[in-house]
Order: C-alpha cells, then structure tokens, then sequence
C-alpha cells in the first residue's frame, strides 16, 4: 500500500495553512475595518472560489502560469515551474482555500468592539501593537478556525489540483486524486483505506474544533 | 504657553462642530450641554480619535493636530487619558495587566503614578487578580480611570464615567474620581450633564449648544447664570465657594467665610480653614426688601438684584439673580411675590437662606 498520497496531502495542507494564515490575517483585518470603495471588490475576489467550479479556477490558473502564459516568461526568468509541480499545488490551493480563511477571520475581527482598540491607542499602543496585542488574542478562536478550515478544505480539494498538478505519483498525487484514480481502476480495496482515513481525521478534527470553540468563545466581551 | 489651547471645526450631516476654547495647565473643567451638542465629539478630537475639518491643538506649547499644516499626531503618541461610560478593559487580561496595559507604554519619561499610589483612592487592592469578566459596573469604571490614570496622561479626559452606573455605584465612583481628581497635575475635562457633579469636581464649566460653546468660566458663574439650562431646573443651585473661619461646636455649625459673606451650615465636621462648596438650591432662598428682624433665618445676606427671569416650566415662579460680593445667589420665588415686592433690577434686596436647607 502506498502511503504517499497521504503525506503529500499533509504536506500540502500545513504549507497551504501556514501560507493562507499569513496572508489572511492582514486580508481579512483590512477587510473587517476599511472603508475604502475597493473593499466590495476584493471581497468578491476572495470569495469567488465558493462559487467557481474547481476546474475553472484550475483552467485559468493552467493558462496563467503554464510557459506560454502571461506569467511564463517570468516564472522562466526565476527558474520556476508552477504547473504540474509541488509548488504550483500551493498556490491553487492557497487561492481556494482563501475564503475558508478569510471570512472566519473577518468575523472574528468585526466583533471586536471599537471602544477596545481605542482604548488600546489612547493608552499608548501602535497599529502593530494592537493588532498583536489586542487583536490577536481576542479572536484567538476565531483564527483557529479558520486554520483548521484552511487546512481541512485544502486536504479535501481535487479539481484544483488536479487542472494543475496532474497525477504525478509522489509529485502532486494528493489523496483526493489517489481516491480517483483507484475508482477508475476499480480498486475499491485501496479507494476505501484513502476514502475513510480522510473520513476519519476530518470528523476527528471538527469534533475538536467545535468542542473548544464553544468555552472559548463563551469567556470573551463582557 | 502652558495649558490646551483648541480650536476645532467639523461637519458630520447636519451637525456643525464650531469651538475655540483654553484650558489652564490644572484643573477640571465640565463640559455640558443637551444630548447632540457636541460634548463627545470634542473629546474625541482631543484625543486623536475623529480628525475635525479644520481647527488646531497644542498642549503646553506643543503642537499636536494643525490642519493648516497638515498635522495630526495619532492617539497612541497623544498621552491622553479616555474613560468613556462603557469602561472597555480587555477581557483577555487580568485587572492587574489591564491597569499596567498603558504604563508599559509611557515613552519618553518615567510614569507619573505606580500602581501602588493608585490603589488604595480607586479601592483597586482587591480586584488586582481578578478576571475582568466578573467586575461589577462600578469596579469596572474604577479600574478603567486607574488604567487611563496610570499610563501618565498629560491630559485627562472623562465621558460621562458614571452615568451608566446604578445609584450606588454611581456615588462610589465618584468618590474615586473626587480622590483621585484632587492630586491630579494635568488639565481634565469631565463630561456631565448632572448638575451637583458638576459642582463637586469642577473648577471650570464650559455650556455647549448645537455644537457651540455658549458658556464658559469659573464653575460657579456658569452654573448660576439664569441664561442658562442648568438655573431652570426644578433643582438649580448656586455655589458657593469659601473656607471654614469658625466651627461652633455646641450650636453645631460652622461658618463659611466666601467673597461677598458670610454663611453658616449645618456641619461640624469640616477641618478649620477648609476650603467647602457650598450648594444653595434656588428653592430654599427667600428675598426681603428689609433686613428682617426676629426671624429663624440664620443667613440674611445684603445684595443687589442683577436679573429676573421667568421659570419657563413653571408660569407661576421666577428666578431672581442676586449679587452678594463677587458672589452669585438664585432664588426661585413666586411670580406674585416678585411682583408685589416690586423687585426690579439693581434693587438692593436681602437674601434669606436657612442653615437647615444647605448642603455640603
């Protein structure tokens, strides 16, 4: 039995995480308290892969980053290859996972009153300060989640990956394309073993999510 | 130039913001007014939270907002302390870090205060290690003023910091605030539209209307001035400010010595030569034309009649202004009375105020 599949597809998610926490954590503070007219049109772009069919998003990702694309000659230049590689997994899957990061965040932050970062101002902290001081620990739930739906969606994810990755075994051959793979062969021995691992870690990890989400959540703004 | 020197201008709707005003290096000064006049909306410029269209500030000489040179120095770089009627700690810290959340950022110089001084007048010793989330109203307000107090402000500014607060809580409060206000050595502005906490804490008063300042001065003048809303509530007062010259143990009273008289109170528990507020409800002053003999009235005070208005809530009563020294009294008498003393202004006339009726 090969186990690869598995690691690749933990792999992927912890970098995809990490990544998306990075970047979503500004995004999604920028989103929750700007009042720049950009904002509805970022939003959008951040949640257009709940709508968009995966293939899409992969489709265009393929064109954009591909050697003939309008980023090939670059990627060229950096000595970088996106598609069908490792690296290209990431980056499809960090822009459809960004939804499931941003918005829980982005909540997180709008409930955190005004008064409390005023507060935290008048009494001497900085922008920086704030958000690390202030910010971050009162959504501290908030940003759980939203790693943990991160990394969730992105050990689920097929059509992205697959537009862009391919099914190279030990390359970019994640668990949900090892699924299908086995199916088309009529493996069931082997689909069912990837099938219920996936199965299993997700509904182990929400259960642990909702069960220390609910205390935490009941001890904030008082 | 010692002191806040401001002036701000701004537009929100329908709303125009239009003040210039100076506050002296100390001292509290009340800010007052309806609802909408622009009380909160000050103190937010003050404090770097809201940017008025244009204006200016400087504190002790230091410029902290310009629109003409496009300055505006951010909050956090402000020193100005902000209590607002919710006390808004942060519920991820302990009372203790929450009071030390600003002193850990004073720059530049060493805090003015340690939390050891603070922490008997807040009453704070026994809720150092406690959760924010199970103070009460009261404690939490307390702890707010320490927090803001501790990250040595150069300006002190209170919203309304008690008005949300129970009867009890409000009087504990206060106390505090009266504690901690008397040792304070930066200016404080304190928001009220409660008349007698006004005349507890302030030195100063400025009146606000419609987003401009009507009124301003010494705490009393303002108070007492028949122009105004405050002298046509059912209970004005006047203020008297003086010390104690003579304590009559025996009768129970001691004598207020202030400009323009004398006044006796029922008190005796007030030290010699301390310095007393002495509230006068209008209600409880009469008016003779002729010192009155054989009469209970410790207090008959000579003056001269300054103004008469009419008490717009009550057609029956006016409000008679009368000078005694450099001192202002209200008495609310009624219409007929006035009318068949023939009380006019610049009539000499006396005052009569029982003992019983003052309060401390």
């Amino acid at each position: 039995m090969d186990l690869s599949p598995f690691w690749l597809s933990i792999r992927l998610s912890i970098t995809v995480t990490a990544i998306l926490l990075l970047l979503g954590l500004p995004l999604a503070w920028w989103l929750a308290r700007t009042r720049s007219p950009a904002r509805a049109f970022v939003e959008a772009v951040v949640a257009l892969p709940l709508v968009l069919p995966p293939t899409v998003l992969g489709f265009y990702l393929l064109l954009l980053l591909g050697p003939k694309g309008p980023l090939g000659p670059l990627l060229e230049a950096l000595d970088l290859r996106l598609v069908f590689s490792f690296p290209g997994l990431v980056v499809g899957s960090v822009i459809y996972s960004l939804p499931f990061v941003v918005n829980p965040l982005k909540n997180t932050f709008r409930e955190i009153p005004e008064g409390q970062l005023e507060s935290a101002a008048t009494l001497g902290a900085g922008p920086l300060d704030r958000f690390l001081r202030v910010v971050l620990p009162l959504s501290a739930s908030g940003a759980v989640t939203a790693a943990v739906m991160g990394f969730a969606h992105t050990l689920g994810e097929f059509g992205v990956v697959l537009m862009i990755g391919g099914n190279i075994p030990g390359e970019t051959q994640v668990v949900s394309i090892a699924i299908y793979d086995h199916v088309e062969q009529l493996e069931y021995a082997e689909a069912h073993v990837y099938s219920a691992g996936l199965l299993v870690f997700s509904m182990v990890v929400l259960v642990l999510l909702y069960s220390s989400g609910r205390a935490r959540r009941q001890a904030r703004f008082r | 130039m010692s002191g806040l020197a401001a002036r701000f201008e701004l537009e929100r709707g329908a709303f125009t913001l239009d003040v210039d005003f100076e506050l002296p290096a100390r001292g509290v000064t009340t800010l007052s007014g309806p609802s909408g006049s622009g009380k909160t909306t000050i103190l937010r410029c003050l404090a770097g939270l809201e940017r008025p269209r244009s204006g200016s500030l400087s504190l002790d000489g230091e410029r902290w907002f310009d629109s003409v040179g496009g300055l505006d120095r951010p909050p956090h770089r402000r020193s100005v302390g902000y209590v607002t009627q919710t006390a808004h700690l942060f519920p991820h810290l302990d009372v203790r870090d929450n009071l030390l959340f600003g002193l850990r950022r004073v720059r530049e110089r060493a805090p003015a205060l340690s939390l050891e001084s603070l922490a008997e007048p807040l009453g704070l010793r026994s809720l150092l290690e406690r959760s924010v989330a199970n103070l009460s109203g009261g404690e939490r307000q307390r702890v707010a003023i320490g927090r803001a107090l501790l990250a040595s402000p150069r300006l002190l500014l209170l919203d309304e910091p008690v008005s949300a607060l129970d009867l009890a809580a409000k009087g504990e409060v206060l106390e505090a605030i009266e504690r901690v206000l008397c040792d304070l050595t930066v200016p404080c502005i304190y928001v009220s539209h409660d008349l007698r906490e006004a005349a507890r804490l302030a030195d100063r008063m400025i009146w606000l209307d419609g987003g401009r300042i009507v009124a301003q001065g010494p705490v009393r003048d303002v108070i007492s001035n028949p122009r105004l809303p405050f002298a046509q509530d059912e209970d004005a007062e006047s203020l008297l400010i003086g010390k104690v010259t003579a304590i009559d143990q025996e009768a129970g009273l001691a004598c207020v010595a202030f400009p323009g008289g004398e006044l006796w109170i029922a008190t005796t528990e007030l030290p010699h030569e301390a310095e007393v507020r002495v509230q006068i409800r209008a209600r409880d002053v009469s008016i003779a034309l002729e010192r009155p003999k054989a009469i209970s009235v410790l207090n008959i005070l000579p003056g001269t009649i300054t103004d008469l208005t009419q008490v717009k809530a009550s057609p029956s009563q006016v409000l008679v202004s009368l000078e005694v020294g450099q001192s202002r009294l209200l008495s609310r008498i009624t219409r007929r009375s006035a009318r068949e003393l023939g009380l006019t202004v610049g009539l000499h006339a006396w005052a009569l105020v029982k003992s019983a009726a003052i309060t401390k």
